[in-house]
Parts: C-alpha cells; sequence; structure tokens
C-alpha cells in the first residue's frame, strides 16, 4: 500500500504564511489577537496534515476501486479532529476573553505583580523579621545582651 | 484481561455524563464521582500486575494496530495510571467538604464533579495510548477540562491567572500538532510501536527536528526551566483541591511523554547533555525561586517545578537506573507534592490566607496539620528513610555510574537543590506552625473528610516508604523493558509492520483476542 506523498507547494506555502501570521499576532497584548493567531495558525497546522497526506484530488474513501486512486484517508481524520478540539478552545478562550473585558474594562493579558512585590521589598529591606533569624537588633545591643557563662563575677563587675 | 485496559478512561468518561445531567443534586454527584474513581481505582491496581508479565494491547474499534489506536499497557503505564487515579480520587474526597464554592465567589459547583471526571479520563487517555496523535487527544481533553477548573468562578485574579495558563497550554498543543503533521510527514504512522522503528531510519537531521519539537511541546507542560514561568504564576489562585491535581499530574503528564519520547521514540540518547543541562537549571532555579516566596501556595509551585529536574535527571542518564529513579521519583513526586498543597489548603482554611508573614500559632490551634506537613515537607526534602531520599539515591548512583564531570555537576545541583528545599520547608513550617502570629487564628474543628483526604495522601506516601523494595524492583523491571523497547514493539506489532489483517470485527464470534 503506498501513497503518492509528493508535496504540494501550494498548500506548503499557504501553511508557512498561515503560521508565521498567527505567531505575530500570537505576540500580542490584547487577547482577542492572540484568540485570532491562535486560530489562524491552527489552520496553517492543519494545511500541514494535508500536506503530510498525499497529493489533493483523489478521494479519502473509494469503495471498490483501487488503492492508487485513493488519498490517505488517516491524515484527513487526523485533521477533523484537531479543527473540533481547536472550535471547542477558541469558544473557551472567547469567553474568557470576554470575562477579562467584563472585569477589567479591557482585555489585555497582566503581569504578574507577585514576584515584582518580593523584589521591591528585599530592596527596601522590608522582608518581615519573622522570616530571617534577624532580630532587628544592630551588634552592639546583641553584645550588650549576651552573658558570658564562664566568666566569674568579679570579671563582669565592671 | 484486555476488557479492563479502555476502563480508566471509559469509566469517569460516562460518569461525567451522569454527573451533568444530575447537575442540580450535589451530592448525588459527589457520590457518583467518588464510586468512578474508585473502580477507576480497582481496575488500575489490577491492571499494574497484570501486566508485569507481558504489555496488554487493546486495538480501539477493531483496526489493527499500525492502522487503528492501540491502548498500550505496559509497567510504566500501569504504575502511572494507578498513582494518579489514587491521587485524584483522595483530592476528590477533600474537595467534597471544602464544596469549592465556599468562599461565596459564586463557583458553580455543578459544573466541578463533571470536568474533575473528565480530566481524570484525559490523564488516564494520555497513560495508556499506544498512538501519538491519540495522545494529542488525551492532552487536549485534560487541557480543555483544567482551563474549566483554573478559572472556576471566573474571579478577577483566575482569570488573569488563568489566561496565562490557557494561551501557554494551547501554544505548546500547536507546537505538538506541528511536530505529529511531520512525524506523520516523514514516516505515514502515529502509531508509538511503529513509529520506534521507523524513526531511527530517518535522517539525522529530520530526526534532530521532531526530536527538538517533541521535546518542547512536553517540556512546556512538564514546566522544565526555560518553558516553566507559567507555572508558578497560573496555579496558587486556583481552588486548594485544584491546584493539588494539577501539582500532582499535569506536569508528570508531561515527564511522562518525555520518557516515552527518550526512551521509545529516539533512544540513543542524542539530546542527553541538553537535557543534563535543563535538569540542571530547572532545580535549581526553581528552588531559589521557592527561598524566596512569602505565600506558601507559591513557595509550593516553585518546588514543583524545581523538583520536575530531579525526573528529567533520571531520563537523561540513558541508564536503566537512571531510568528506574526517575519512575521512582515521580511516583513519590506526586503523592508528597499533592500532599503539601492539600495541607496548604487547610492551613487557609483554617488561617484564612496563604501569606507566610500573617500565619503563624498553628501548631498550637491545630497540631495533627502541623504533623502532617512536617511529614510531606521532609519527604519532599529527602530525609530517610521515606521515599524522596530514596528516590534522589538511586538518581545519585545513576549520577556516579554514568562519571562524567556533567553528572558529577549535577549531583552537586542535586544536593544544593534538596538542601535549599529543606531550608525553604522549614522556614515555611516555622512561620505557619511554630512562631506566634499577631492575630492567632480561633481553633475550629476542621471539616473531617478534608483532613481524612489530606492524611490519607500523607500516609500513603510514608506507605510508598514501607514498600519501596518491590516498588523499586518493579520500576528496575519497568525501565529495562523499556529501554530494550522490543517488548513493547512486539506486543503492538506481533506480526512485523505488516498485520496480516486490516480489520478485526469485535463482534465477529470467531475473534480469539481473549
Amino acid at each position: 500500500m503506498t501513497f503518492d506523498v509528493t508535496p504540494s507547494i501550494t498548500l506548503v506555502v499557504l501553511a508557512a504564511v498561515l503560521v508565521a501570521v498567527g505567531v505575530n499576532l500570537l505576540l500580542e497584548r490584547s487577547l482577542t489577537r492572540i484568540i485570532l493567531g491562535f486560530i489562524i495558525a491552527s489552520n496553517g497546522v492543519n494545511v500541514l496534515f494535508l500536506v503530510a497526506g498525499g497529493r489533493a484530488g483523489s478521494p479519502p474513501l473509494n469503495d471498490g476501486g483501487s488503492l492508487e486512486d485513493m488519498a490517505d484517508p488517516l491524515p484527513q481524520a487526523m485533521v477533523l479532529t484537531a479543527i473540533v478540539i481547536t472550535l471547542g478552545l477558541t469558544a473557551f478562550l472567547l469567553a474568557m476573553a470576554y470575562r477579562s473585558w467584563q472585569l477589567n474594562g479591557h482585555d489585555e493579558v497582566q503581569d504578574d505583580l507577585e514576584d515584582r512585590r518580593l523584589v521591591r521589598h528585599a530592596a527596601r529591606d522590608l522582608i518581615s523579621r519573622r522570616a530571617t533569624d534577624d532580630s532587628g537588633a544592630t551588634l552592639d545591643e546583641e553584645a550588650l545582651a549576651t552573658r558570658d557563662e564562664t566568666a566569674t563575677d568579679e570579671v563582669r563587675a565592671p | 484481561m484486555t476488557w479492563l485496559a479502555p476502563l480508566p478512561v471509559i469509566i469517569p468518561l460516562l460518569a461525567a455524563g451522569l454527573a451533568v445531567a444530575l447537575g442540580r443534586r450535589p451530592n448525588l454527584q459527589r457520590l457518583i464521582a467518588r464510586a468512578a474513581l474508585t473502580a477507576s481505582l480497582a481496575v488500575a491496581v489490577v491492571l499494574i500486575i497484570a501486566v508485569d508479565k507481558a504489555p496488554i494491547v487493546v486495538e480501539v474499534g477493531g483496526w489493527a494496530a499500525p492502522i487503528g489506536i492501540a491502548l498500550v499497557i505496559d509497567r510504566l503505564s500501569a504504575l502511572m495510571l494507578a498513582i494518579s487515579v489514587a491521587v485524584t480520587l483522595a483530592v476528590l474526597v477533600y474537595s467534597g467538604a471544602q464544596g469549592v464554592a465556599d468562599k461565596g465567589e459564586g463557583a458553580p459547583v455543578s459544573v466541578y464533579y463533571p470536568t474533575f471526571l473528565v480530566l481524570s479520563a484525559g490523564v488516564s487517555n494520555a497513560f495508556i495510548t499506544g498512538d501519538l496523535f491519540n495522545l494529542y487527544v488525551g492532552f487536549e481533553i485534560l487541557l480543555a477540562s483544567s482551563f474549566v477548573l483554573i478559572t472556576l468562578g471566573g474571579t478577577r485574579d483566575r482569570i488573569r491567572a488563568g489566561t496565562i495558563y490557557v494561551i501557554v497550554s494551547v501554544l505548546s498543543s500547536l507546537i505538538f500538532l506541528t511536530a505529529l503533521a511531520l512525524v506523520y510527514a516523514a514516516t505515514g504512522t502515529v502509531n508509538m510501536a511503529q513509529l520506534a522503528i521507523r524513526l531511527p531510519q530517518l535522517d539525522g537531521g529530520v530526526q534532530l527536528v521532531l526530536h527538538v519539537m517533541l521535546l518542547i511541546a512536553f517540556g512546556i507542560k512538564a514546566a522544565v526551566f526555560p518553558l516553566s514561568a507559567w507555572l508558578p504564576d497560573s496555579y496558587p489562585t486556583a481552588p486548594a483541591p485544584v491546584t493539588a491535581v494539577f501539582a500532582g499530574l499535569l506536569t508528570k503528564v508531561g515527564v511522562y511523554a518525555i520518557i516515552r519520547t527518550e526512551v521509545l521514540l529516539f533512544p540513543g540518547g542524542r539530546l542527553d547533555t541538553v537535557l543534563m543541562w535543563v535538569a540542571l537549571v530547572t532545580m535549581v532555579v526553581g528552588i531559589l525561586g521557592a527561598v524566596a516566596q512569602d505565600d506558601i501556595k507559591r513557595m509550593l509551585s516553585f518546588t514543583l517545578l524545581s523538583h520536575i529536574g530531579f525526573m528529567v535527571w533520571g531520563v537523561a542518564m540513558s541508564s536503566n537506573m537512571g531510568l528506574s529513579a526517575a519512575i521512582f521519583y515521580v511516583v513519590h513526586h506526586i503523592t508528597a507534592q499533592t500532599a503539601l498543597f492539600l495541607v496548604a489548603g487547610l492551613i487557609e482554611n483554617l488561617g484564612g490566607t496563604t501569606s507566610l508573614t500573617r500565619l503563624g500559632s498553628l501548631a498550637r490551634v491545630a497540631p495533627v496539620l502541623a504533623i502532617m506537613f512536617f511529614i510531606a515537607a521532609m519527604n519532599l526534602a529527602g530525609i530517610p528513610p521515606m521515599t524522596g531520599f530514596l528516590g534522589k539515591v538511586g538518581l545519585l548512583q545513576a549520577a556516579s555510574d554514568s562519571g562524567s564531570t556533567l553528572a558529577w555537576t549535577l549531583v552537586a545541583g542535586g544536593l544544593v537543590t534538596s538542601l535549599l528545599t529543606l531550608y525553604a520547608m522549614t522556614k515555611a513550617w516555622n512561620m505557619a506552625f511554630w512562631q506566634e502570629a499577631e492575630n492567632p487564628p480561633a481553633p475550629r474543628r476542621l471539616p473531617r473528610s478534608m483532613v481524612g483526604a489530606a492524611g490519607g495522601l500523607v500516609a500513603m506516601s510514608l506507605a510508598l516508604a514501607a514498600v519501596a523494595g518491590p516498588l523499586i524492583a518493579y520500576t528496575d523491571r519497568a525501565a529495562r523493558d523499556l529501554r530494550v523497547r522490543t517488548p513493547y514493539i512486539e506486543a503492538v506489532l506481533p506480526d512485523g509492520e505488516h498485520p496480516p489483517v486490516l480489520y478485526n470485527d469485535p463482534w465477529g464470534v470467531d475473534d480469539a483476542s481473549d
């Protein structure tokens, strides 16, 4: 069972263009553009599956015909699965972008501020005393509070 | 036995449908979910024993192996399956009491149980499939349900964190899908056993491209260093049980896929040096992040991604010893890390916050919690005789057997990471439990099933240490067969690459599959 697997140059170029456009949009900050980028790039990848399936023109199901007249049906089955998955994910992404717009008035991807807060606190020396062993006392204060167990009273007296 | 194999996927899916239909009756939903996962766990335990003789192969829909989808369960799959279902069940029991929506955020509880069950089905599907495209479908099932779980309730924080998680996840899926198209174009198959035969025959450059693309896709899911920044950002804001199950399972599915890629599809360890560097940096950078954190859930997320480095280290050793240690470490880490997140959820429940600077006095208020956190934390840090220690010893041995400079660097990095884990854990325990808080929380009874589920997981991690001998023997056998590859390939393709028949009628009378 052999299929003609010479790829069609049109499909290759189409896939390349779609993926390039999609990646470009994925790099944006606005969630709507990211979704568009995801959809376009997914379609590019789906086209890539058709490239993998060999030349266009022959049917994937061919009852009674010879195998040579058939296109490879497996990539087409896979593409169908991938399309359905992309559709579902797109629906979810759209709902999420809408919710983000509802809550914030925009749909931009926001930064995580926790790490910056930690860095800022460390820079200003605001780290909680409980997080370290440091009680905040200077060395001199600590020296005053220390008692030498081995010393006799006369030595310590002054 | 073969009829058992698809059940860990089918049971949760059917139960999920039933749970959706009973959306207005949460008690019934909970009962269904628990029953389904218990049944799934029973099947998984039976499978562990059954596959110790030979891998089980099921041809779904009757189409013979290289054409149709094959489910293949070998020792690695069965072990992952059992441990993941057990942990999922524990988290489910835990979340039953919490009710997820208990903070008045209007979370739609009716979707929680069905989504959780679908997640379990997706994880199981990823573990048992013998078909690369079906692995992609498994990933998508678990990702789609994880999207719903991580944005549960749709609050501002969860949407912000969820956005990053969702975009990174769909991007990794896109890379995986592209790799699949290229793999099919290059070899004409997505059956993993057949790929194991055909991929090594390809041109070296093409192999490298496919290999690297698959590793990047799985590396994002497993959260290895340069691809891991999304994890500590998105996990901590989700509800505690959701974070726990994500931490336990989702990254490990990525690690599992990396193991399959490195051992079955592209044997020979061509990218071992890269993986060793990745493992080293993942460990060290992750744990340095954990040391700096103030929020206990964020701290745990950083230890999670730091310890992914240990598993990649084991895989990168390209030896039976290293692979066996990596598999053992996955089992250890799933239980220990999930237990820690569950206890962190209890801490939040009791103290009202996850900020370590505001928590305190909990050892007096809830001594049981203090003990559970302490045991799980010491287990993660690798204090003997617990499983964390045994896993790390295995990795150290594998590295010293290999003896290269880089391997010894890994040994040093691993030891530093363990010490820093111990430091971060001790600090957290000290601040949350030992020191006095300014406003200590009032003692009150925690829901029994939450404490029971978290305690059960802690007990399970101790029990794993008790049966470590047989368990390590099992992972040794798993690693040996995985690296030889022939048991897997011959189980799927007994007649070589070309099967005598394309289609076995599953309803036919002369079916001799039993």
